[in-house]
């Protein structure tokens, strides 16, 4: 085993929208705006299709940030679903906080279809903040990080 | 085990200068179930499509991945390439290595690396996927169209020309929208209700459209092909049927003090009245708040006068129920409030108008029967100054940040029409940038300046300031000769912005159609699908959708018309299969997902369920697919893991995630 500090490179999981936030990278991507690669993104159909299982499934196979992004309260194209997922969220990342996954590994943003800039500019920031909080170990399954 | 193939498409250069697409082909191979792997330059054209088809036929594919542009963009092509061929469409998943990857990364190693893991989860997804069927659902062979603008009325007369039932439903007492306060129209300057009002006589007439006005959408449930839509028909208080439309009771009316919405306020009308002359329907409404009868209990004279008996104090809203298969969105525009932009005292003199105003000014029906005259004291103006976007183009929250398109092309027409008929007065221009795209506008805005002398100053207004003498002092700066500019104005016209009508965040709401954050409705696609909504049989016409002139409006309407014919056509569609459904074993029928769902797609139903060799009854939840529009909420709701949405499993989101951060 070398004792060769490897360089970090997060694992950031992004859950997006089908008809905002997906549509808004999609735009940040025609605009050409840039982003790291460390974020891949996920498509659901709306953000109260994210179940909490998720999330915990991404940190415990070694994901350091997950980020869930989706139409503003109010333009949901299904009307409410992104105040279920609102609440949903506002819960879990208490919950991951208190079990030791920092509150800055989490994020929930509203990303319109129309907010290319936005989704990038949210994803350079939460890409930053993920480097400063350094590799996630506190649910991980060591078995998954090589 | 599935059989699956993996199409990595080059885009020409936009995913190939990025990404190693040969490598991520390659590496395709080594995932499980992946039997075939392949790159080419353009996957959507037919050479590729013909590459798809002969892969899913030759290796048996049962599933396929296309690595390629946002599946927004070519998701349907791909899944419609696999059924020509025989797949499933609902067994293609598409990663998006263009817009998600390509396109917003440099580095070659790092871009082929995310593509190869984005490859990855969408293998990992099209591994648990299941062919879906389609249901079918039947097209109600009806149009709603709200809003009676020029928008509403095109639409509307281009699907009841195509020999469909269309309603159009109006908030105000008559139909014609903004275009009926128009006075005279760019570039050709014809009179706006010359060409307006037997647009509106023929909608009237057409024996297919039927019109609701003083009249408002209250709600809407179902989908597309079958909306249910309750209609309120607010109390005109006037019997539309033994109404004659002699207009004795307007003239009667005691109580003249209400503001007229036509007129912009510039004016009053009574209260009973019809918003303007050649009002359809030509029936007044009794404005409640304004009436003394209402008010007070006393008066009652339209009612004595009336000699057809129409007036009924009595009436009351009464809510019509519809069905249509489409719906358009007309709902228009209007200009911003001005409260926030103080510094033009548009509160504090008379003298200070906005653009609409001056329509009205300059209108033979108007407030001034067409006389162009100061509102303070009826003096005719020696001195005119506009103001260009006022409240366009804005940086800060005050106003809106995009152009409003028209008020350049307004302004010269107005600016021409006054020095047209009154060459001794001096009009003036701040404008920021003159902006004329359109057939024959740049001649026109030219004319404006070479024919009519009209004076453009490249500058913006600073403020204006009336004076005790009763002038409007403008200060304001020429960009051009660099020089602060002083001038005394008589009159000041103000370019307002144009914003969408407020009630259009209450009716995207109702349809569940996106808005975007200037409260403009959201197309389809940008480019290719301008008149659809995303969401299904809703279809876009005139402002609602982003500024535009008449023409444009009226070409906008017939494509909406047109898009809302093909769905009318059909007589049935297939409804999206990605819905959710209940394990039987699993589900307690707590009622949980019933109170999350927004389109009440979930009822109970007692079924028999063999639980593992014990037989009982059980309350179970069962979703109705016809309803279901697979947003999901359903799934995560349920406590007992019961409810899972097809197309996005619990199974099959887990999977992605895994492969992720594999």
């Amino acid at each position: 085993m070398s004792l060769e500090k490897k360089e970090f490179k997060p694992k950031i999981v992004a859950f997006c929208c089908n008809w905002c936030s997906y549509a808004g990278a999609d735009l940040a991507g025609s605009s050409r705006l840039t982003y790291p690669a460390d974020v891949k993104i996920i498509r659901v159909p709306c953000s109260c299709r994210v179940n909490p299982m998720f999330i915990l499934r991404a940190f415990e196979k070694g994901a350091d940030g997950v980020i869930m992004c989706g139409c503003h309260p109010g333009d949901c194209h299904y009307s409410t679903g992104n105040f279920y997922a609102r609440r949903r969220m506002t819960l879990l990342f208490s919950m991951l906080d208190y079990i030791g996954v920092e509150n800055g590994r989490t994020r929930v943003e509203w990303v319109s279809a129309a907010e290319g800039v936005k989704f990038s500019e949210t994803m350079n920031s939460f890409v930053e903040k993920i480097y400063s909080l350094g590799e996630n170990v506190r649910l991980g399954d060591l078995r998954c990080k090589s | 085990m599935q059989r699956i193939g993996v199409f990595v498409c080059h885009c020409g250069s936009n995913i190939a200068a990025t990404v190693d697409v040969s490598k991520v082909a390659e590496m395709a191979l080594m995932e499980p179930g992946v039997v075939h792997a392949e790159d080419y330059q353009y996957m959507c054209s037919e050479a590729g499509q013909a590459k798809i088809a002969a892969a899913i036929q030759e290796k048996n594919l049962t599933g396929m991945v296309v690595c390629s542009c946002s599946p927004r963009m070519h998701e349907a092509t791909f899944r419609k390439a696999a059924e020509r061929a025989g797949l499933n469409p609902y067994m293609v998943e598409i990663a998006n290595i263009r817009e998600h990857c390509s396109w917003i990364h440099k580095d070659v190693e790092e871009a082929t690396k995310k593509a190869v893991i984005l490859m990855r989860a969408a293998i990992a997804k099209v591994n648990l996927n299941a062919p879906l069927q389609p249901g079918e659902s039947r097209v109600t062979k009806r149009a709603l169209v709200i809003g009676g603008g020029i928008a509403g009325i095109q639409t509307a007369i281009d699907i009841a020309d195509a020999g469909y039932e269309v309603d159009i439903v109006e908030k105000t007492p008559s139909i014609g929208g903004r275009m009926s306060q128009l006075d005279k129209t760019f570039p050709t300057l014809d009179c706006s209700a010359c060409i307006l009002t037997p647009k509106m006589v023929e909608a009237s007439a057409h024996e297919k459209i039927n019109i609701y006005t003083y009249s408002e959408v209250e709600k809407v449930s179902g989908f597309v092909g079958d909306f249910t839509v309750d209609i309120r028909k607010k109390a005109r208080s006037v019997d539309m049927d033994k109404c004659t439309g002699c207009g004795v009771c307007q003239e009667k009316c005691p109580s003249k003090k209400a503001p007229s919405e036509f007129n912009r306020g510039l004016n009053t009308r009574s209260a009973i009245y019809t918003p303007f002359a050649q009002a359809i329907p030509n029936v007044p409404v009794i404005d409640r708040e304004a009436c003394i009868k209402f008010k007070t209990g006393k008066c009652g004279l339209c009612a004595k006068v009336c000699q057809a008996g129409a007036v009924d104090y009595e009436q009351k809203d009464e809510i019509v129920t519809e069905k249509y298969g489409a719906i358009v969105v007309a709902t228009g525009f209007d200009t911003i409030k001005l409260d926030q932009y103080d510094e033009y005292a548009y509160s504090q003199s008379k003298d200070v108008i906005t653009s609409l105003e001056l329509e009205r000014v300059m209108n033979a029906a108007g407030p001034t029967h067409g006389h162009l005259e100061r509102l303070s004291d009826g003096k005719a103006p020696k001195e005119i100054v506009f103001i260009q976007c006022v409240g366009s183009r804005c940086s800060d929250d005050r106003g809106k940040p995009y152009c409003s398109k028209i008020c350049c092309m307004y302004t010269a027409k107005h600016a021409m029409l006054i020095r047209d008929k009154y060459p001794d007065v001096n009009v003036t221009v701040f404008y920021i940038d003159v902006r004329t795209p359109g057939k024959n506008f740049d001649e026109f805005y030219r004319r404006a300046v070479e024919q009519y002398g009209v004076n453009y100053i490249k500058g913006q207004v600073g403020k204006v300031i009336p004076q005790p003498n009763g002038k409007l002092l403008v200060q304001g700066s020429d960009l051009l000769d660099n020089k602060q500019i002083l001038k005394e104005a008589d009159m000041v016209v103000l370019a307002t912005a144009i914003e969408p009508n407020p009630d259009v965040r209450k009716i995207a709401t109702m349809l569940t159609a996106s808005i975007d954050t200037n409260n403009f409705l959201t197309e389809a696609h940008a480019k290719l699908r301008p008149v659809e909504s995303p969401t299904a049989g809703i279809f876009l016409s005139g402002v609602c959708q982003g500024p535009k002139d008449i023409p444009e409006t009226v070409a906008q309407a017939g494509a909406a018309a047109v898009k809302a014919i093909g769905l009318l056509a059909k007589d049935k569609l297939l409804t999206n299969p990605c819905t959710a459904q209940s394990d039987i074993l699993l589900c307690n029928g707590c009622s949980t997902c019933e109170n999350v769902c927004p389109y009440g797609a979930i009822t109970y139903e007692d079924k028999e369920v063999n639980d593992h060799g014990i037989r009982e009854t059980r309350r179970i939840a069962v979703v109705n697919s016809a309803l279901c529009q697979g947003c999901g909420a359903c799934t995560v709701a349920c406590p007992s893991g019961a409810m899972d949405l097809q197309g996005f499993s619990n199974r099959q989101i887990i999977a992605e995630v895994d492969a992720i951060c594999r």
